[in-house]
C-alpha cells in the first residue's frame, strides 16, 4: 500500500487548510471533512500535518535500521 | 471588496470592542491576496503593515547565509503577523510567504498607531498578543541556541530503532517526536534534515532509515 498521511476523523474541524497547502491534490473536503486521495504525486512533505490546527492529520514515520 | 466585521470581531486584537468601534477600524483595513509561495514581505525590508490571515496559511521564516530556511511560526486564519516590526518601527524580522492561496487583511503601520490611540482596549489586547509571541519565540530561541535537541533526536532514533521488533513499534509523527524530546515540531524537522545532511539517516518518504549508527552515537555523545 502506498503510504499517505492519515486523518483522525473525530478531530477534523473541516477548516480545509490541509487541502489548501497540498500541492499534489492529495486531500479534498467532503461533507466538511478532510479526506485523503491516494496519489503517487504525494511526496510526504508533511505540510498538511504542520498546518492542521487540531492535530487531525498524522504523517507517521517508520524508524528502521538499514539492512546491510 | 468589503471587510467582514464579524471576522474583525473574532480577531484577538479587537476582542471586546463594540460595533461602532469595529466600524471605525474597518475603514482602515485593506484586503490583500497572495498565491502559493508568493512573498508577502521579506526579512529586513521596512515594515509596511500589520496583517491578519482571513483564509489560507502563511509561514514566517528566516533564511541562513547558507540558504537554509527555519520556520518561526505558521499563521492560521484569525491570527496576526508582522506585529513586532510594526510596533518597534524596525524592519521586518522575518520573511512571510503564502503556503496556499491566501486572503489577508492589512492595516498600515501609521493607522495601527491611530487605532491604538483611539481604542485603549486594543492596546490591552495587543499586550496580550505580544506577550504570547515573546513566549513562543523564547522557547524557540532556547531550542535553536543549544545543540542538545539534535542530540536528543539522534538518541530517540537510536533507542527507538533498537528497541523491540519492528512490527511492534508504533510509527511516530514529527509532532510526537517533538513531544518526546521536549521541543517544537519545527525543530524536529530541522534536526532530521541536519542528520540527513550528516549522512547519519536517510528519509525515505515515510521511513527514517538509520544508515550510520556510529554517526548518530557521536551526535548523542557530543552533548554528554
Amino acid at each position: 500500500m502506498f503510504q499517505m498521511p492519515e486523518i483522525i476523523r473525530e478531530l477534523c474541524n473541516g477548516c480545509g487548510l490541509c487541502v489548501l497547502v497540498c500541492s499534489c491534490k492529495g486531500l479534498v473536503l467532503i461533507e466538511n471533512m478532510a479526506v485523503i486521495v491516494e496519489t503517487v504525486e504525494c511526496d510526504y512533505c508533511t505540510l498538511c500535518e504542520a498546518v492542521c490546527p487540531t492535530g487531525a492529520i498524522r504523517c507517521p514515520y517508520e524508524i528502521v535500521i538499514e539492512e546491510c | 471588496m468589503s471587510v467582514d466585521i464579524e471576522f474583525l470581531k473574532s480577531i484577538p486584537y479587537f476582542a471586546g470592542l463594540d460595533v461602532a468601534e469595529l466600524e471605525s477600524i474597518r475603514r482602515l483595513v485593506f484586503e490583500r491576496t497572495a498565491q502559493r509561495d508568493e512573498f508577502i514581505f521579506q526579512e529586513g525590508e521596512p515594515a509596511q503593515a500589520l496583517y491578519f490571515v482571513v483564509s489560507g496559511v502563511v509561514k514566517m521564516f528566516k533564511t541562513s547565509a547558507e540558504g537554509k530556511e527555519q520556520i518561526l511560526c505558521i499563521i492560521r486564519p484569525g491570527e496576526s503577523f508582522n506585529d513586532v516590526a510594526v510596533f518597534d518601527n524596525g524592519p521586518n524580522v522575518a520573511s512571510a510567504t503564502a503556503m496556499a492561496p491566501v486572503v489577508l487583511y492589512g492595516i498600515n503601520k501609521t493607522d495601527v498607531g491611530v487605532i491604538i490611540r483611539d481604542h485603549p482596549q486594543v492596546a490591552a489586547n495587543v499586550t496580550r498578543v505580544l506577550a504570547e509571541r515573546v513566549r513562543h519565540f523564547a522557547s524557540l530561541v532556547e531550542d535553536l541556541s543549544f545543540r542538545t535537541v539534535l542530540s536528543r533526536v539522534a538518541k530517540l532514533l537510536l533507542e527507538y530503532a533498537e528497541n523491540g521488533r519492528k512490527a511492534e513499534r508504533p510509527r511516530l509523527t514529527q509532532q510526537e517526536m517533538a513531544a518526546m524530546v521536549g521541543t517544537a515540531r519545527e525543530i524536529v524537522g530541522r534536526s532530521l534534515r541536519a542528520l540527513e545532511e550528516k549522512g547519519a539517516i536517510r528519509i525515505d518518504r515515510h521511513r527514517i532509515v538509520l544508515i550510520d549508527k556510529e554517526a548518530l552515537r557521536e551526535t548523542v555523545g557530543e552533548m554528554m
